[in-house]
């Protein structure tokens, strides 16, 4: 099969309580016939990237609104590095400064899509930069 | 060897070695149905056989993912392995899936004897994903001790669990129905086990003892030691009839662990008791079930490929417009195939 669905990993790393974001989006990526894996709140990075792992996703969606994302963003893709997942697309979501941007994109994250982006702009964003599935 | 094979056996053997990445993307390949997950799986199928793959089923709600996530913190603290295949229902619309069990097992980020992997059933009806099974297996061979299968939600109907699994566990609620509900046929005659899961409600202890009151009188009374009646062909005739199992009925609350070490002491009894001989029935119907999902699959596969789309169109067209019954164009499609005559 090749049209197999796109999976995803919609994450929240870091300690604010507010879900409602990465709950609709997850619900959206559903809609848009992703297969979606939901963490739930209060991730630290190695529980997202230890998920990533074993679902092996191609997709590492994080959402942040702490503002402690300089710190908790790097270091989910550095731990992706180190255990092997380079080629998994990562992005972010949540309230990220544009100043913040361009050192995120340093670090390994792929996009940051902030507040107003609508689910088909992300949607159309994974599908054209995903890794090709493995035969 | 094919590319493919030299993939396979080049992911199976890093994944029974312990590397967690190789495991995983040999599940995916197994879940996407490809070349390398049937090299691979035949590779490995000698080598296992040895994991206790435990079934986890129930209403949607009624605290499955949770009680997962218990046994997992039991498991654990006695250092055995566990791997759990969390199945949750695709959208038969978009093809999407949320998949959200691990959201209450993600205690074990640096734990490598616990594995989990969530599945999208894809369309599958029967409460696991059509490969489900054979992520167990690949999960057995990796060297997992237990094997969790959780299925989606399921309702009264969805036993295929029974099929897949060494022990099957049937998850209830307090004050689920009345005591005719546990006298349907279907999920709760599958069990192995059955649980009342969230124990600190109100009428779980009456739920327990009606459950147990019907499950236990619903199976085939014993025969009285001495009994004169019982020919030898009458016995012979019990013996071959399917019969009722006779499930332990235990109380758990998942959310606390309360009732979790007794579940896991009723799950090595079953599995001691499998290993004495008595489940050798379950597993020559889990290899029938295999064997012949395999069989329809690649049939299916051949003659969807020779059937050509202009019959299949034309006689769909002539079935949806009533001219033809379905079961006429069954045949006539399944001639078009084979060159036999169409039966008549």
């Amino acid at each position: 099969m090749t049209d197999r669905p796109i999976k995803v990993l919609i994450a929240k790393p870091g300690l604010d309580g507010h879900d409602r974001g990465a709950k609709v989006l997850a619900r959206g990526l559903r809609d848009e016939g992703f297969e979606v894996v939901y963490t739930g709140l209060r991730q630290t990075p190695e529980m997202i990237v230890t998920a990533a792992l074993q679902e092996d996703v191609d997709v590492v969606g994080l959402s942040i609104l702490s503002g402690a994302h300089m710190t908790l963003l790097p270091k989910v893709t550095r731990l992706l590095r180190e255990r092997g997942l380079d080629d998994v697309l990562v992005t972010a979501g949540g309230i990220i400064p544009d100043d913040d941007i361009p050192a995120l994109e340093e670090a390994g994250v792929a996009a940051v899509f902030g507040p107003g982006t609508t689910i088909a702009e992300v949607a159309a964003y994974i599908r054209s930069h995903v890794r090709p599935p493995e035969a | 060897m094919s590319e493919p094979g030299i993939r396979a056996l080049e992911l199976a053997d890093a994944a029974v070695a312990g590397d967690r990445r190789a495991l995983a993307r040999l599940l995916t390949a197994v879940e996407n149905r490809t070349a390398i997950a049937e090299a691979a799986l035949r590779h490995l199928y000698p080598s296992t056989g040895r994991a206790h793959l435990v079934g986890i089923t129930g209403a949607p709600g009624a605290g499955k993912s949770t009680l997962v996530a218990a046994l997992i913190a039991e498991v654990r603290a006695v250092g055995r392995a566990v791997a759990v295949v969390a199945v949750d229902p695709s959208s038969p619309i978009t093809g999407g899936a949320l998949l959200g069990d691990r959201v209450r097992m993600q205690a074990y980020a640096s734990d490598d004897g616990v594995f989990i992997r969530s599945m999208a059933s894809r369309g599958h009806a029967g409460g696991l994903a059509a490969t489900s099974t054979s992520a167990a297996t690949v999960l057995d061979a990796a060297g997992f001790d237990l094997v969790l299968l959780e299925t989606v939600g399921t309702g009264q109907s969805e036993v295929e669990v029974a099929a897949a699994a060494d022990t099957t566990v049937v998850l209830e609620t307090p004050e689920m129905g009345d005591e005719v509900q546990a006298i349907k046929a279907g999920l709760l005659e599958v069990a192995d086990i059955v649980v009342v899961n969230k124990g600190d409600r109100p009428g779980a202890q009456r739920t327990a003892a009606q459950l147990r009151a019907m499950l236990m009188s619903t199976a085939s009374p014993r025969v009285a030691a001495g009994s004169r009646d019982t020919s030898s062909v009458a016995r012979d005739e019990r013996a071959d009839r399917p019969r009722p199992k006779r499930p332990d009925v235990l109380i758990t609350t998942a959310s606390t662990g309360e009732g979790v070490p007794a579940l896991l002491a009723a799950l090595d009894r079953h599995r001691a008791a499998g290993r004495e001989g008595l489940a050798d029935g379950a597993r020559l119907a889990r290899a029938e079930a295999q064997v012949w999902a395999i069989v329809s699959e690649r049939l299916r596969e051949r003659f969807h490929g020779a059937a050509s789309g202009n019959v299949t169109a034309s006689t769909l067209r002539a079935v949806a417009e009533h001219r033809l019954d379905p079961y006429a164009a069954a045949d006539r499609l399944l001639a078009s195939i084979t060159g036999d005559r169409p039966a008549d």
